[in-house]
């Protein structure tokens, strides 16, 4: 065959992730990308901005704000959307602890991981959002990798894994009842790695902490957790200044920090290859409580 | 480097869980973390060593019960190739999960414990790689350990399975003697197996030739949104999205628009929005033509002197997936890609009992992980190639339109 015919794995998962938001974007009506200023949602928006080109990207991007946000996270986020001309919807999940008297998380390491779907959950009833573009990969934990595609959940937001509709070829069935909701992810089929390779082939910017950069941190359980307005040194702490890097970018204070001194793309992708820790294994505070953290968050209507 | 997307077939006794793990484990793809959390599972367990089949065990329910329930997704890579593994449970109360992750296999690996030889079970996966077209078939004898690794219960097997095979008119078999449990065959080759002269299982996933695997001669593409940004500078432009589902497309084809049955040129094609000349299976691609057409989603746009069939009678294979049976007469909707229309079950033929291959008379109504003979009758005609010529414009699904689940595969005569 000739060879010019041929498409290397990326260009595959770029035409197959590029398929499902056209999907989505035919399917339904009113469909959000669920945009967190990480990686893999910067991925997910290059990927629709090619799938709709020379149009523009025909959803909003909403960010379900913790409050507990890098400020270079929201910079980059703010700048992003103004350079695609997209809107940006941004709801806070301090004001649906207000609206809600929901309990704010204690503890050194206050999560409010799990209070965002609660104001999720509440984003997609204002707008009647009936489909939520999410960049959930199926390598990043044992639950995801059972996920469809299109996940259809129900009016509380929640995924019954035995319930699951048979997803066959490239065919996504995305009918719903009133009430419903789909969540989608197009780059479930993606690694890790394989968005490193990505970003670095399309020359996609990034926000600056996922490269080397000196800050004052300090050891938990291991991991190196930065020092912050929302995580504030004990007395035993010994608060260290060192140069890290973040492989994924979550809240501050559930997002572990690794040691690096890559401060570039191709530097970044070394280390990360070289890696024999897990993606959310070295960074993520919140998944250790137990073995099926995942699984029991996404029931609840958790991404 | 290139992606391989395969399917293994077979049930935690024929050690299927350990043999991915062990894939995982010695291409040194999972992780100290993984492993610790692998660990702690173990020590609930008696014997006290790591059990690598609980790395695939995703779900709670299903560690508790030792099985697996639904169709896991594993990624792994080499130097040479990026993997995808669609690991489905092996009993015939999962058919429907095992066709599910046998519709995007190009290789399916059937485990066989060599204690067992051929068995139901082994029938029953080789006729689905059958039904499916699975271009590319992995025997993999397991437990080889325990046959005292004998050269004359491998060659067995394998006079047993090709029998099979040439029943189910399957090609491109490949068998391996192997020991999952111990690493024999997996990644490193085998010494305890000095006899078996071929390859270890990772080196043939590594080598196994995929470029034949896409239609590049029938030029198909189905609309699957129509981009019209409506702005001052790109007025009129209309680009029809979707996927080229086979064959190449060039700037100045003479196109059919079906099933309207209009001829065009294409005028300009596009990926992300800048002009290629060409695009071909299985890119996104944005085709824009030469005439103002009326053409929506679903629409078909292929070249004039090759077309696909037409029509809104259909004879198709199903595979029903619904707790509720298929009742004769019902109306669906029938989903093609990005083209549904409704259809109606005009008449159920036949069943094909999954573990003989054999055609038996339908009694009472279709039942879930039953495949079987059909005719349909669709609304509005739908344009088709039959699923043995081009499986990616041949298949399709059933919709219940009241309930919104998927309910069948449908395979196009």
């Amino acid at each position: 065959m000739n060879n010019s015919h041929h498409l290397n794995y990326l260009e595959q998962l770029e035409s197959e992730s590029i398929h499902i938001f056209r999907e989505v974007a035919a399917q339904f009506e009113k469909p959000a990308l669920l945009f967190s200023g990480g990686k893999d949602s910067i991925t997910l928006v290059h990927l629709a901005r090619k799938a709709f080109a020379p149009g523009r990207i025909p959803f909003p991007l909403v960010h379900i704000d913790t409050g507990h946000n890098f400020p270079e996270a929201l910079d980059f986020r703010d700048a992003m959307a103004s350079q695609l001309g997209a809107t940006l919807v941004v709801r806070k999940v301090q004001d649906t602890i207000r609206q809600r008297s929901l309990t704010e998380p204690k503890g050194k390491f206050p999560s409010r991981n799990w209070l965002q779907t609660y104001t999720l959950l509440d984003t997609i009833e204002e707008f009647g959002f009936d489909c939520c573009i999410g960049g959930a990969r199926r390598d990043e934990e044992k639950a995801r990798a059972k996920e469809r595609i299109f996940s259809v959940r129900d009016e509380f937001g929640q995924w019954n894994p035995k319930l699951q509709r048979p997803e066959l070829w490239n065919i996504y069935n995305g009918k719903i009842h009133k009430g419903e909701n789909v969540r989608v992810f197009p780059i479930s089929n993606w690694t890790e790695l394989d968005i490193w390779n990505y970003i670095r082939k399309e020359n996609i910017d990034l926000p600056s902490i996922y490269f080397a950069h000196e800050r004052k941190v300090i050891q938990h359980e291991g991991q190196l957790v930065a020092i912050s307005e929302f995580v504030q040194p004990d007395e035993q702490d010994l608060v260290m200044t060192k140069k890290v890097r973040y492989r994924t970018v979550g809240d501050m204070t559930c997002t572990a920090a690794v040691e690096s001194t890559a401060e570039t793309l191709e530097e970044v992708i070394n280390e990360i290859v070289a890696t024999r820790i897990s993606e959310r294994g070295e960074t993520r505070i919140d998944d250790k409580v137990t073995e099926a953290a995942m699984e029991d968050r996404k029931k609840n209507g958790y991404f | 480097m290139d992606l391989l997307r395969f399917i293994t077939a077979g049930s935690v006794d024929d050690g299927k869980s350990t043999l991915i793990g062990r894939l995982l484990y010695d291409s040194k793809n999972i992780l100290i973390d993984q492993l610790e959390a692998l660990e702690k599972s173990t020590k609930n367990r008696t014997d006290g060593s790591v059990d690598l089949a609980l790395l695939t065990d995703g779900l709670r329910a299903e560690r508790e019960q030792g099985i697996t329930i639904d169709v896991a997704y594993r990624y792994f890579s080499t130097p040479k190739r990026k993997f995808i593994i669609a690991d489905a449970p092996g009993h015939v109360q999962y058919t429907r999960n095992m066709i599910t992750g046998a519709s995007n296999a190009s290789l399916i690996i059937i485990l066989i414990d060599a204690r067992q030889g051929v068995v139901e079970q082994t029938r029953r996966h080789s006729i689905i790689a059958s039904l499916l077209r699975i271009k590319h078939v992995v025997v993999a004898v397991n437990k080889m350990d325990l046959v005292e690794f004998s050269q004359d219960v491998f060659n067995d097997i394998v006079i047993d399975y090709n029998q099979v095979a040439a029943q189910l008119g399957l090609k491109n078999i490949t068998y391996i003697p192997m020991s999952a449990l111990d690493g024999d065959n997996i990644v490193d080759k085998s010494e305890r197996i000095a006899w078996y002269t071929g390859k270890p299982l990772l080196d043939f996933l590594e080598e196994v030739q995929l470029d034949d695997d896409v239609n590049l001669t029938d030029a198909r593409f189905q609309v699957q949104f129509v981009i019209r940004p409506q702005t001052e500078e790109l007025h009129d432009y209309r680009g029809y999205a979707g996927k080229v589902i086979s064959g190449i497309y060039k700037k100045g084809d003479k196109v059919t628009v079906l099933p309207q049955g209009i001829d065009s040129t294409i005028a300009s094609v596009e990926i992300a929005g800048e002009e290629t000349g060409e695009v071909f299976a299985p890119q996104s691609a944005v085709l824009q033509l030469a005439d103002d057409i009326d053409i929506s989603r679903g629409d078909t746009i292929v070249k004039s002197d090759n077309r696909p069939q037409v029509s809104n009678e259909l004879e198709v294979l199903l595979c029903w997936m619904d707790d509720k049976p298929l009742l004769t007469g019902n109306k669906y909707l029938l989903q093609h890609n990005s083209r549904v229309v409704r259809a109606i079950v005009k008449q159920v033929e036949y069943k094909i009992d999954v573990n003989t291959l054999q055609q038996q008379p339908v009694e009472g109504n279709v039942k879930l992980n039953e495949v079987v003979k059909a005719t349909l009758k669709t609304a509005a005609p739908l344009v088709y190639d039959s699923y043995e010529k081009l499986s990616e414009y041949g298949s399709a699904i059933l919709v219940d339109e009241t309930s919104n689940s998927t309910v069948a595969a449908v395979l196009i005569k």
